[in-house]
């Protein structure tokens, strides 16, 4: 069974670098995929890598990770001004981000604006 | 004593200058993307010798290499640099993998482990980097997080990147595709290991270290 998990922007942005890290890793190693409303910056993804292959071992084979900016090219200029704005005054960064362990998320597929997670079959797991 | 001490003050100076003035060029990717076989190709071309050693299981290079005072010439003009090759940069690592190879559980536990430590290795040296070549295989999706993060992180660093679009000689190769990806870097297509358009690549070469 997949346990998807959703992490809301205020629960996972108020955190610091490292309980962010563990708090990704503890979900992920519970073999749960999860959701952030938001993305990671470049500096936190590269952190979140090297914690990965820090814990490395027999049963934890690593992640797959992506993310995509939310599309707003279809919406309308004052549209985009209001999110826009919203997401500054919110420190919001805007966006989605998906992480499962390696064991079960076989790949995840992105184009710019679309993202579709594959899985292991249940055999190989 | 106090001359000495001058002395060295300005020795140690000069020094820090000197190494400042050595360019240091990162070559960065995913795994199997072609980063060593670009850093032999540089070496051939150059130094009349390979750096460092290739073959098409993953992690290969699991430490960083480092080949010093490599001078390029091109349409009457020159450039020196120290060439890095980086171990490709993942998100995961199974030592299982590597058993389809022909290696042993323990040769590929070990090498699983090493190529982690390179993973570790790599990102760390990003802030050593003076420019950086971005590999990319293309006859793979560049949508991948492993090549955004690098190329976020030299973003957020100010290095100057070039994207090479490496294996272009494959059926499945599309450079377009890649080319959109990451409009906003300069991209070359080349194929490392045939030569193909490696003269190019090294005009690019001259835009990206000024």
């Amino acid at each position: 069974m997949l346990t998807l998990q959703y992490i809301p922007h205020h629960e996972f942005f108020g955190l610091d670098l490292d309980q962010k890290l563990k708090k990704v890793l503890k979900s992920v190693k519970e073999d749960k995929i999860i959701l952030i409303d938001g993305k990671l910056d470049p500096s936190e993804e590269s952190e979140l890598i090297k914690k990965t292959m820090e814990q490395i071992d027999k049963k934890f084979k690593g992640i797959e990770i992506a993310s995509i900016n939310y599309d707003f090219s279809n919406v309308d200029l004052f549209e985009k001004f209001k999110k826009g704005l919203a997401n500054i005054l919110l420190s919001r960064r805007a966006g989605l981000t998906i992480v499962g362990p390696a064991t079960i998320v076989k790949e995840i597929r992105k184009d710019p604006s679309k993202i579709e997670l594959l899985t292991m079959d249940k055999k190989k797991r | 004593m106090i001359m000495g001490k001058i002395g060295g003050f300005f020795r140690s100076l000069f020094g820090v200058l000197k190494k400042k003035k050595s360019v240091k060029l990162g070559i960065y990717g995913p795994p199997n993307a072609g980063k060593s076989s670009l850093a032999n190709k540089i070496c051939k071309d150059w130094l009349g010798e390979e750096m460092s050693s290739v073959s098409n299981i993953p992690h290969e290079t699991r430490e960083i290499v480092v080949k010093e005072k490599i001078t390029v010439k091109s349409k009457g003009k020159e450039l020196t640099f120290n060439l890095v090759d980086t171990p490709g940069i993942a998100t995961k690592i199974d030592y299982e993998d590597f058993l389809k190879f022909k290696m042993n559980t323990k040769e590929a536990k070990e090498r699983a482990k090493e190529a982690t430590k390179g993973v570790i290795e790599s990102i760390k040296w990003l802030d050593n980097m003076d420019c950086v070549l971005v590999v990319l295989d293309s006859s793979q999706n560049p949508y991948s997080q492993v090549n955004i993060t690098i190329l976020g992180n030299l973003a957020a660093r100010n290095i100057p990147v070039m994207v090479v679009a490496n294996k272009i000689d494959l059926k499945k190769a599309d450079l377009k595709k890649i080319e959109s990806a990451f409009p906003q870097y300069p991209t070359i297509g080349i194929s490392a290991t045939r030569g193909d358009n490696v003269e190019q690549f090294y005009e690019q070469l001259f835009k990206l270290i000024k």
